[in-house]
């Protein structure tokens, strides 16, 4: 009898280090050599706040930067909403979230909140009426934020005209429409605590980390999550679907994920959106570039560059290397009737910019030579883009890919897809009309 | 101002660099052979040739032109393959309203100068991004082939 | 050579411009040194101008918007007038009553109309001012004029040998009086008339030269790029430029109620200044109306009463007994999407104003630039163009109408071109129609007929005086007036003006609508009563002899009955409408998803005397694919007010890659020519859908198709 008990006891203990591997996840800078120190105990420059130029700005200045960083508007705005005004529906498999209104209306928005309300929201995830936030609104990284930080963003939306529109009730499910489950993840998940520089790394590392962790949160699309949807740091940016979007290996990874990519080439990536040989950025990367990371100073870029640098490599085979080589000036018959209607959607809507050949005589933003996209043998963003569009910001002007999605059937986007990674890809993909219906419904509008 | 080769000539724009080379021809240039379909690329109604490759004006700005040649409807004539792509237009009578023909045609030209023998897929890889609302697609088809025998 | 975006350079077009043309009319013969144009030393109508140096110059009461009409026109004309065709000078006419349409009683293009209302007038035009020139030479030879004849642009008297050009003889010609009945030619006389003659307009569209309403540059225009309300009656609330005035170019705001436009030195320039604007709308009553209300208002009229548009026999009686089928057919919202995006040009100055456009309704257009900018009409100068695609968007003058508002606000002439996304989403839409529709049956004939029409009344806004009684003529034509002779018949139409949406002419306008109900309802009915629905309708035409033809035609060219392959479906539709008697056979692929390839069409046709039988079967050919377009991918739809189409990305046109074969058999007449740019695209959507009925076993009772009904049909 004593036996079994030391073998149960034991497979407990087992059941109890495999289930604690499971949840544990260590944290965003884990990953890196050194110890951390408090940022009161760290004597090189200031990783938090604003950039030099700004820093005798007056407060809604610097909180405008910081909300930009932390890129606030791109949750928090409904498709052709106004900016900060809510409303945007994530779709969930388990229902739909719907971001709040943060103007300062006072019935709708967040008018009446006091700073307190405003650094407990942002800091634990608890609303002025002690209600738990879903993690959806990204918490466990704006809690690295410095007080000063999160005040002077709370700053900036308070200059907001206050619009006055209500938040559409969330469809969640029992037991998610459960917020006071949220407290149990949060003791788990949200470490409640500032951001700690690491002194052993640069100057320049720790602004990058806390631009990276803190105010972007890349993480929170680029890394897989855990059985318990907490970002799991265990597998660091190394590449997940987020809102039926693929957000691909941001890891140094050089096949899969970016450490072929030179400093230079990231940074013009990071502040473009695009990079000629790399392709467009699209979907939410290509919000987060438009509403955020363009209105970066060089140097913060500089800085989140390095950052993304040491990041350690986690291999994706799923991933191939993207192919470099152009396309012929013509399709080949064999091309044509392997897939007849993807040849005949793509002759018709998508060759004039694309161009035969995948790099474009318009605009090297259409270039799909060496973009991920194309190269992802899942096209589900190749996909993404054809049913919503893209458009960017570049130095010279908007640009726009419109979106074909109300169109054209699921089946001919699903045919061009495949027949886009055919042609321009290192692989081949198969995406089915299934896929492509599914994960147009999974994307937030 | 910014200088562009057109028709062999060349023309000084004054016009921001992102302008796309459509409303330089024809606004600035007076070029209206060119015409203005979509603006987004969808209907080709704007193709002209740069460096001797079709190219939809309207997403082309005239800051990434540089040097390179541009030949629009008004010259495609000069040429002896435009010069038949015309003519067979006019010998099967392809045209409707002809808005979107200066399109249609230096698209099908494009094409013979690639391909001098295109089969109906060559065909459809070079036309299907030209739109034409009056439904001349028929003419068109057998417009290129006879063109491609002239 | 350097341009900049000043006036000298547009100067140059400015004067080619008026060398070209007399003030209001421009001139379109490119074959003849300009010099010559317009010289009209002989005017004997509206239609006809002879210069004592041989030049005949024919203005067109009919708009060119690439319906052969320009060459149909002055084929008539200059057969009656045996004018010299190759030295023949075309002109658009001005603004005038003179150039009028017989059927409409206003100068407009439309509906199938210039040959079917012009063939008359314009040979009795030709015909007497070829008796003036005649009349002339005979007494400056002294010779009884019945001994002279005439030939390419000559008199000739073979008895002595004498002959003179229209061109010497014309002052004198200009003496003589008109006979009021002149005599015209035997068809076995035609010169040109049925001969497949070159088109008069097209060698400049090849090259670049030909001028549109949107290639108007006079000197020194401003470009201006425009915005109305999404929000179908909304007004413009507030407008901030700070933004704008930092595009370089920009030059001018101009904020009206109902819209905003932006003036600057490129439409470029205009279009990034005008989205550089901040403006909030005061989006008003419309705001909340969507697609499905709009149905759903549609349907509940349709249970209104009616008003009888016509009523044969005793259908109450014919319905008592038989074999009855119901069905209900519905269309939706379309937009015109002419290739030519809507544009107009208008300078203002105080005491004057002149108009660029291409319009199918030049006077309505300079009506409405009068009262647009205060003036009295004649003060208005309104210069037509080749039309870029008309379809029936350019029956409509509210471009011309906003244009010379922004205009009275700029210095100089303006350009005000409409985005894609403004043409699609500020246009007068093909209406929603609602069909209820039964037939009883005995001894497998039809008997009795029951169809009622709920749709917009367009003619009650475009020309009120032709609405009579409630009763809209274009949406009951070919369902008043359908061929198969039914011994019990009733059509009601029931009026319902969509919320919001403003409605107008949509190439094959009325018929499209009921063609479709009465082609897919025939088509069920013999399939239901398990008969081939070609022979089906055959039992019906014994009345209708030139239908007939045209339906046994097409199926032996069509190869009605022979074997198709799995997937494949044969459709078959025919009608008379316009004046023309037209029978299409369609051939089409469903595949497993239900993706739709159209592979072949065949129609033959009787449309009267065939003026110019190539630009017959180009009309059939292009309708077809408009038809065809619209069937398989276009319906405008409603949300919180808005179009929510754009351009072509969301709103898709059929491309060459998805186009099918179309072979057009002309069956020799005649018969007074009939209408023949709206047909094709009224059969070809029955006839597809009745195709798609064959290949799948679904019947389509709306339109454009739905791809989900037909997916993973098994081959029927």
């Amino acid at each position: 009898m004593k036996r079994l008990y030391w073998i149960l006891l034991a497979a407990a203990a087992v059941v109890c280090v495999i289930a604690a591997w499971v949840i544990y996840v260590p944290g965003p800078t884990a990953f890196a050599s050194g110890g951390s120190v408090a940022l009161g105990d760290y004597k090189d420059a200031n990783p938090t706040g604003v950039p030099a130029s700004l820093a005798r700005a007056d407060i809604v200045k610097r909180g405008e930067y910081l909300t930009r960083a932390a890129d606030c508007e791109a949750c928090h705005t409904a498709k052709g909403g106004t900016p900060y005004t809510g409303g945007l529906a994530f779709n969930l498999p388990f229902g739909t979230l719907y971001s709040p209104n943060i103007t300062p209306d006072k019935e709708t928005g967040i008018g009446n909140w006091s700073d307190d309300d405003f650094i407990k929201a942002v800091h634990k995830g608890i609303a002025p009426d002690g209600s738990r936030l879903y993690p959806a609104f990204p918490y466990p990284s704006y809690t690295l934020l410095t007080k000063d930080d999160v005040l002077a963003i709370k700053a900036f939306l308070f200059s907001l005209t206050p619009v006055r529109q209500e938040t559409p009730p969330n469809t969640l499910a029992f037991p998610f429409n459960q917020r006071w489950g949220m407290m149990f993840w949060s003791l788990f998940y949200n470490s409640d605590e500032r951001y700690r520089p690491n002194p052993s790394q640069s100057a320049e590392w720790n602004r990058g980390a806390y631009l990276a962790e803190a105010l972007g949160h890349c993480g929170e699309c680029h890394t897989p999550r855990n059985l318990l949807q907490a970002v799991d740091n265990k597998k660091k940016f190394a590449g997940t679907v987020t809102a039926g979007w693929r957000a691909y290996n941001i890891t140094q990874d050089a096949t899969s994920g970016i450490g072929s990519w030179d400093a230079a080439t990231t940074a013009k990536f990071l502040s473009h959106g695009h990079a000629e040989g790399l392709g467009t950025a699209s979907g939410p990367m290509g919000e987060a570039i438009d509403l955020s990371l363009r209105h970066m100073t060089p140097e913060d870029i500089n800085a989140l560059v390095v950052y993304l640098k040491t990041i350690p490599a986690i291999a994706d085979t799923s991933m191939p290397l993207p192919k470099t080589m152009q396309a012929s000036v013509f399709p080949s018959d064999h091309e044509i009737s392997e897939n007849t209607r993807g040849a005949m959607v793509f002759a018709g809507a998508c060759a004039a910019c694309h161009s035969w050949t995948g790099k474009s005589a318009v605009l090297s933003y259409a270039d799909f030579i060496g973009s991920r996209t194309v190269n992802d043998p899942t096209a589900q963003n190749v996909a993404q883009a054809i049913i919503w569009g893209v458009t960017r910001h570049s130095p010279n002007g908007v640009v726009k890919m419109p979106g074909f999605g109300s169109a054209y059937s699921n089946e001919e986007i699903a045919a061009v897809s495949n027949y886009i990674t055919a042609r321009f890809g290192a692989e081949k993909s198969r995406i089915t009309a299934e896929d492509v219906k599914k994960i147009g419904e999974q994307a937030a509008h | 101002m910014i200088t562009l080769q057109v028709n062999g000539q060349p023309h000084d724009v004054d016009a921001p660099p992102d302008t796309p080379l459509l409303w330089a021809l024809r606004d600035v240039l007076g070029m209206t052979g060119t015409k203005y379909g979509c603006g987004i690329a969808q209907c080709g109604a704007c193709t002209v040739h740069v460096d001797g490759q079709a190219v939809r004006s309207c997403q082309l700005s005239i800051g990434s032109i540089e040097n390179r040649p541009i030949t629009t409807i008004e010259a495609v004539g000069t040429t002896d393959i435009g010069a038949r792509v015309q003519k067979a237009w006019l010998d099967l009578e392809v045209i409707q309203c002809g808005y979107c023909q200066s399109g249609q045609i230096m698209s099908a030209a494009a094409l013979l100068a690639h391909k001098p023998n295109p089969t109906d897929d060559d065909i459809d890889a070079a036309m299907a991004g030209n739109i034409c609302r009056c439904g001349t697609y028929v003419r068109i088809r057998a417009a290129i082939k006879k063109a491609a025998t002239a | 050579m350097r341009a900049t975006a000043s006036s000298e350079r547009r100067g140059l077009s400015r004067r080619d411009l008026l060398k070209t043309g007399a003030a209001s009319v421009l001139l379109l013969g490119f074959r003849l040194p300009q010099a010559h144009a317009a010289s009209d030393t002989f005017a004997p109508n509206a239609f006809i101008r002879v210069g004592d140096d041989d030049i005949v110059t024919l203005v067109m009461p009919q708009v060119e918007m690439g319906q052969g009409i320009y060459t149909a026109v002055a084929m008539i004309l200059a057969d009656e007038l045996d004018a010299d065709f190759d030295k023949v000078v075309l002109q658009h006419a001005p603004p005038d009553k003179a150039y009028n349409n017989p059927l409409f009683g206003v100068q407009a293009t439309g509906g199938s109309t210039s040959v079917r209302a012009f063939w008359d007038p314009l040979r009795k035009a030709g015909a007497s001012a070829r008796g003036m020139l005649v009349e002339a030479a005979a007494k400056q030879w002294n010779v009884d004029p019945s001994t002279c004849r005439t030939s390419k642009s000559e008199v000739i008297h073979d008895a002595s040998g004498q002959k003179v050009g229209y061109g010497a003889i014309a002052a004198l010609a200009a003496t003589m009086t008109p006979v009021a009945e002149p005599k015209l030619k035997p068809a076995k006389d035609y010169t040109l008339i049925g001969k497949p003659m070159k088109r008069k307009d097209t060698p400049d569209k090849t090259n670049g030269k030909s001028k549109y309403g949107i290639d108007a540059l006079p000197a020194g225009v401003k470009f201006a790029a425009i915005a109305q309300c999404p929000v179908f009656g909304g007004k413009v609330g507030s407008v901030d430029d700070t933004k704008a005035k930092e595009i370089k170019g920009f030059r001018q705001v101009v904020a009206e109620d109902d819209f905003v436009a932006v003036v600057a030195d490129t439409t470029w320039s205009a279009m990034q200044g005008l989205d550089a604007l901040s403006i909030t709308w005061d989006e008003g009553a419309n705001a909340n109306v969507n697609s499905a209300q709009i149905w759903e208002a549609l349907r509940s009229a349709s249970k209104e009463p009616g008003v009888v548009a016509k009523e044969v026999g005793d259908v109450k009686s014919a319905f008592s007994d038989g074999t009855r089928y119901d069905a209900v057919f519905e269309l939706p919202f379309l937009a015109h999407a002419t290739m030519e995006p809507l544009n107009c040009t208008v300078h203002y100055t105080k005491d004057a104003c002149e108009v660029w456009i291409g319009t199918q309704v030049i006077g309505r257009v300079q009506e409405d630039v009068a009262k647009a900018v205060g003036l009295p009409i004649e003060k208005v100068t309104a210069h037509n163009f080749y039309v870029g695609g008309g379809f029936g968007r350019r029956l409509d003058q509210d471009m011309a109408y906003r244009a010379a508002r922004v205009a009275k606000h700029v210095d100089g002439p303006v350009k005000v071109t409409w985005s894609r996304e403004e043409d699609i989403q500020h246009d007068v839409y093909r209406p929603v129609y609602h069909n209820a529709v039964s037939a009883t049956l005995k001894d497998g004939k039809i008997v009795g007929w029951d169809h009622r029409i709920t749709g917009s009344a367009v003619i009650a806004r475009w020309l009120p005086p032709a609405f009579q009684k409630g009763v809209d003529i274009d949406a009951v034509d070919a369902a008043i007036d359908q061929p198969y002779g039914f011994p019990n018949l009733k059509v009601e139409y029931i009026r319902a003006e969509p919320p919001a949406v403003p409605t107008g002419f949509w190439r094959g306008v009325g018929p499209n609508n009921n063609v479709f109900t009465i082609e897919s309802f025939m088509d069920d009915i013999a399939h239901r009563e398990k008969v081939d629905p070609v022979a089906f309708r055959l039992r019906h035409l014994d009345g209708n002899p030139r239908l007939k033809a045209a339906v046994q035609l097409a199926t032996e060219k069509g190869n009605w009955g022979a074997p198709l392959s799995p997937r494949m479906g044969r459709g078959f539709s025919c009608q008379n409408a316009w004046g023309t008697f037209l029978a299409t056979v369609c051939e089409v692929e469903v595949d497993e998803s239900g993706e739709v390839r159209v592979h072949r069409l065949v129609t033959a046709v009787d449309t009267g005397v065939p003026v110019n039988p190539d630009t017959i079967a180009a009309q059939l050919e292009g309708g077809i694919i408009f038809g065809l377009s619209a069937a398989l991918f276009n319906e405008i739809t409603i949300e919180n007010g808005r179009v929510q189409q754009g351009n072509f990305n969301d709103y898709r046109m059929l491309r060459i890659n998805e186009a099918p074969k179309i072979e057009i058999h002309l069956i020799p007449s005649g018969e007074h020519p009939g209408g023949i740019g709206e047909p094709g695209t009224a059969s070809a959507q029955s006839a597809l859908g009745n195709a798609i009925f064959s290949a799948t076993g679904v019947r389509l009772t709306r339109l454009p198709i739905d791809r989900a009904a037909l997916a993973g049909r098994k081959p029927a």
